[in-house]
């Protein structure tokens, strides 16, 4: 009887574990095609597109707004993705880590591409290219707005609710 | 005496509403901003890591110059600082030197301040010249959002006009996979006095460490 319990507690625990690393999200690699997809799908959520980096100081800075934006807009409409300039070869040992540390539940993406002038223009025509960078595309793609620039403390929610209105 | 307090606290509380407005507005970064391709380009005197300030006007023999707005610190600018320093030996003896410029604000980036530029520029071994816009006077006025943000411009009579703004080349990943070599291409446009082909090109690089305002 000692033992059942026993078993069913090491059970319990090991579902335990199953359920928090299945929580983990894995980051898929993906190329300006995939970018491309995300950006058009049609949708009838607000997208917030947040290009960024690791080794990105401002980004990095300004991602807490994002990640309480996503906490508290996310069950009303917002689908916010995390569009990664972090090299392929750091996946495993820097991107992955960060995501998990910081517990970031927002889609995450590493998009890894060379050719970068054939792209940014049709991301954005305003885009030099530098970032942090932020895309934002109302629901039914009725409009959209991009920021080049990192958010000062607690402006991303107000130009975001600004935006959606 | 009344009249006079109520006009002046009127006033008050309209400049405190312009005030209010601006500081509320937002202030996005665009592209358009500094210098266009054929634009005059401004001359500048900054200090190298070797002490001494330097001119565009300083080489009266060069025929333009390949100006790279980078720093000690990006990911982008470390993987191209061996191409910028090929550059400046290939150019450099046919008439386009390069200048380096970092003008990212140290208090931002602690490890792109004036000490640290001299250690890169040693440790590296750069045969160009690393300036320090302290002041981003320089990066304002060319318009440089990233590094790296690459600058040609070329004389022609006594200006300096600009013929190329955008990327080294397009892999930053391996230089060995490059297939477009902007800089090299439209340098070597301008030497066999032809009009440069692609003049303008983007590329995803660091944001400038800009003070705060």
């Amino acid at each position: 009887m000692k033992q059942a319990f026993f078993y069913s507690l090491v059970s319990l625990f090991a579902l335990c574990l199953f359920v928090s690393t299945s929580r983990a999200q894995s980051i898929e690699i993906i190329k300006y095609k995939d970018l491309a997809q995300i950006i058009s799908s049609e949708s009838d959520q607000n997208k917030v597109i947040n290009f960024w980096a690791t080794w990105c100081r401002p980004c990095v800075k300004e991602l807490p707004q994002f990640l309480s934006l996503y906490e508290k807009y996310n069950t009303e409409n917002l689908e916010l993705t995390l569009v990664s300039f972090d090299f392929a070869e750091d996946l495993e040992t820097k991107l992955k880590p960060f995501v998990e540390r910081k517990k970031i539940e927002a889609k995450v993406y590493l998009l890894d591409e060379t050719d970068y002038n054939s792209f940014i223009d049709k991301v954005d025509p305003s885009w030099s290219g530098a970032i942090p960078a932020t895309l934002m595309i109302a629901k039914g793609n009725s409009k959209r707005k991009f920021v080049e620039k990192e958010f000062s403390e607690n402006e991303l929610e107000k130009v975001y609710l600004n935006f959606i209105k | 005496m009344m009249k006079k307090n109520l006009l002046l606290a009127f006033g008050l509380v309209a400049v405190a509403a312009v005030l209010f407005a601006s500081g509320n507005k937002e202030v996005i970064v665009s592209s358009t901003d500094g210098f266009g391709v054929g634009d005059k380009a401004s001359d500048f005197n900054l200090i190298n890591v070797d002490g001494k300030k330097i001119s565009m006007s300083n080489y009266e023999s060069a025929k333009g110059f390949i100006i790279v707005f980078t720093c000690n610190t990006c990911p982008f600018s470390k993987m191209y600082e061996k191409r910028i320093d090929q550059l400046n030996q290939k150019y450099e003896p046919k008439g386009f030197p390069v200048l380096a410029i970092n003008s990212n604000d140290k208090s931002k980036q602690p490890g792109d301040s004036y000490e640290e530029m001299i250690k890169r520029a040693k440790d590296k071994n750069y045969s160009f010249p690393y300036l320090y816009d302290e002041s981003q006077s320089v990066v304002t006025a060319y318009g440089a959002t990233r590094t790296p943000h690459v600058y040609v411009v070329s004389k022609k009579s006594a200006e300096l006009v600009v013929s190329y703004i955008g990327a080294i080349d397009d892999n930053h990943k391996d230089a060995n996979a490059v297939s477009k070599k902007y800089v090299e291409d439209a340098v070597d446009n301008l030497l066999e006095g032809k009009p440069v082909k692609t003049t303008f090109t983007k590329a995803i690089g660091c944001t400038i460490k800009w003070k705060e305002a």
